[in-house]
């Protein structure tokens, strides 16, 4: 028997029941389960603190697709949900998996390609109008392709244009991925995509190939309503598996949807970017600015 | 755009890689070397179908193994109870299932390239059956050592089962792999290539320890 294998192996050992009691007891723990964008954007790193204090209370932030994020809340293995795709909230809503949908905020989506802009979609009235240039002039476009809440919306204004886009015609990739590996292929590929507005002036440094060419230079500018991007809270209904943490949700709900949390998101991204990256749209925010 | 790690943050991600990657490998061994010395050394109906199986799970793909994981783990799962998904402990089940195989059929090719000689060899100088198959396994060390290196390749660098199951939770299940995932979708290029050095750097550092091991002079047990 070598003399080193066991010594080595007993270190191992040693060391990773070291390493495993680390772990403290520790406060409650929240599990958000919530889109690329919210977490991408560093919105909740500059948020959810505030939270854990007042609290006394971890948040473990899971950022997955909107598609991923709702199965999580119905599988039970999250307390609460932060997405962006209004019908599937309201469905997950109705079919009991979450108590209620709460109003956050919005943003919106933009149409950003390259600056020669060779389909010609600078200008037209409609996103749906922009997506028909496209499709006509197959201009390359860079599908999310995701089940993401920002699919979602793509595919709603494919519908709207009566366009069913074929990846097999050679312009429309689909590419399975999040927003930031969406909006480099489409830098590099120099192809269309829809984006979020706040992922995309996040990265906006890291994609020299793109500009914005439908939906202006603020939500304000933004001439298409589709476009409107809404956030909602749900969560999840505790019936349906044990251990939700219903009561600390309910708290980071109302929280949440607080005047004073409400404030912070809209101030958020202000300094840096010259406009907010998400505006505030609870209901006690709506009541307070009329 | 400034770094998003500090330094503290790194560390806390780089001790998570360790500790999990960690106890997966050691747990991959301790289970790992024992089966494969027995499909080495034994011979009985059905073994070449195992085999056959080990070797396939040696391609199998971690994101499989993170999805079955997460199946298994999620509250709606039956495991759920454990309350164990989007924890430390729930990556190193998923990584020890993926060093398993790799573990596994390393140590037996490498044993059973032993020379058949040897182990005539051991019996006749009065060897119980312990001490024969500890003799065989410092013997055919180099791949032992092998199938332990395989092993941690195959999970220190993996990402769809660390992702899924552990979710890339800050502070809590974020490892140097994730977080590559993580710093390459916000395109922060940079930064995902130092960590991604960073991550070569600690496989490096682990692989010449364990080549160490391989070139030991030969020594005789019970001696």
């Amino acid at each position: 028997m070598p003399r080193r294998l066991p010594r080595l192996l007993s270190l191992l050992a040693v060391s990773a029941a070291a390493l495993g009691s680390c772990s403290l007891a520790e406060p409650a723990v929240l599990r958000l389960a919530t889109t690329t964008s919210t977490a991408d954007s560093g919105l909740l790193d500059a948020i959810l603190p505030g939270f854990e204090e007042t609290h006394n209370a971890r948040v473990d932030v899971v950022a997955v697709g909107t598609g991923q994020a709702l199965e999580l809340g119905q599988n039970g293995d999250a307390d609460v949900i932060l997405v962006h795709a209004r019908s599937r909230e309201d469905a997950f809503v109705a079919d009991e998996y979450g108590l209620a949908r709460y109003d956050v905020m919005y943003n919106d989506f933009i149409v950003v390609g390259p600056p020669d802009d060779p389909a010609g979609i600078q200008g037209v009235a409609s996103a749906a109008e922009a997506f028909t240039a496209i499709a006509e002039a197959q201009a390359p476009f860079a599908s999310r392709g995701d089940d993401s809440g920002t699919h979602t919306k793509e595919q709603v204004i494919w519908q709207l244009a009566a366009i069913e886009p074929d990846p097999d015609q050679g312009w429309y990739f689909s590419l399975g991925q999040g927003m930031g590996e969406t909006l480099q292929f489409a830098g590099e590929r120099g192809a269309y995509a829809l984006a979020d507005r706040g992922t995309y002036l996040f990265q906006r440094d890291n994609l020299p190939g793109l500009v914005t060419l439908f939906g202006g230079d603020s939500i304000a500018e933004n001439p298409d309503p589709v476009l409107h991007n809404s956030y909602g809270v749900i969560p999840v209904n505790p019936a349906l598996h044990e251990g939700i943490q219903a009561d600390l949700a309910r708290q980071f709900v109302e929280w949440l949807t607080s005047l004073e949390t409400q404030e912070k998101i809209g101030t958020y991204g202000v300094e840096v970017f010259g406009q907010p990256l998400f505006y505030p749209d609870s209901e006690a925010y709506r009541q307070a600015h009329p | 755009m400034e770094w998003p790690a500090n330094g503290s943050a790194l560390w806390e991600i780089v001790g998570l890689t360790i500790r999990v990657t960690g106890t997966a490998l050691l747990a991959g061994s301790i289970l790992g070397i024992p089966l494969g010395s027995l499909l080495a050394f034994t011979r009985f109906p059905g073994r070449r179908f195992i085999v056959a199986l080990v070797y396939t799970g040696m391609g199998l793909p971690p994101v499989v193994v993170g999805l079955v994981a997460y199946l298994l783990l999620s509250r709606s799962g039956p495991l759920g109870s454990l309350g164990w998904l989007f924890t430390p402990p729930a990556m190193m089940i998923a990584q020890t299932i993926i060093a398993l195989p790799l573990v596994i059929g390393l140590t037996m090719t490498g044993l059973e390239a032993v020379d058949p000689q040897l182990r005539l060899q051991i019996r006749a100088l009065g060897a119980d059956r312990s001490q024969e198959i500890l003799t065989l396994l410092f013997e055919a060390r180099a791949g032992v050592v092998a199938a332990i290196v395989a092993g941690f390749g195959g999970i220190i660098s993996e990402v769809g089962a660390a992702m899924l199951v552990g979710g890339n939770i800050e502070g809590q299940t974020r490892v140097l792999s994730t977080a590559i995932v993580l710093e390459t979708r916000m395109g922060e290029f940079e930064f995902a290539l130092v960590l991604g050095g960073l991550l070569l750097s600690m496989a490096f550092v682990v692989n010449v320890v364990l080549m160490r091991l391989q070139h030991r002079p030969p020594y005789w047990p019970g001696r």
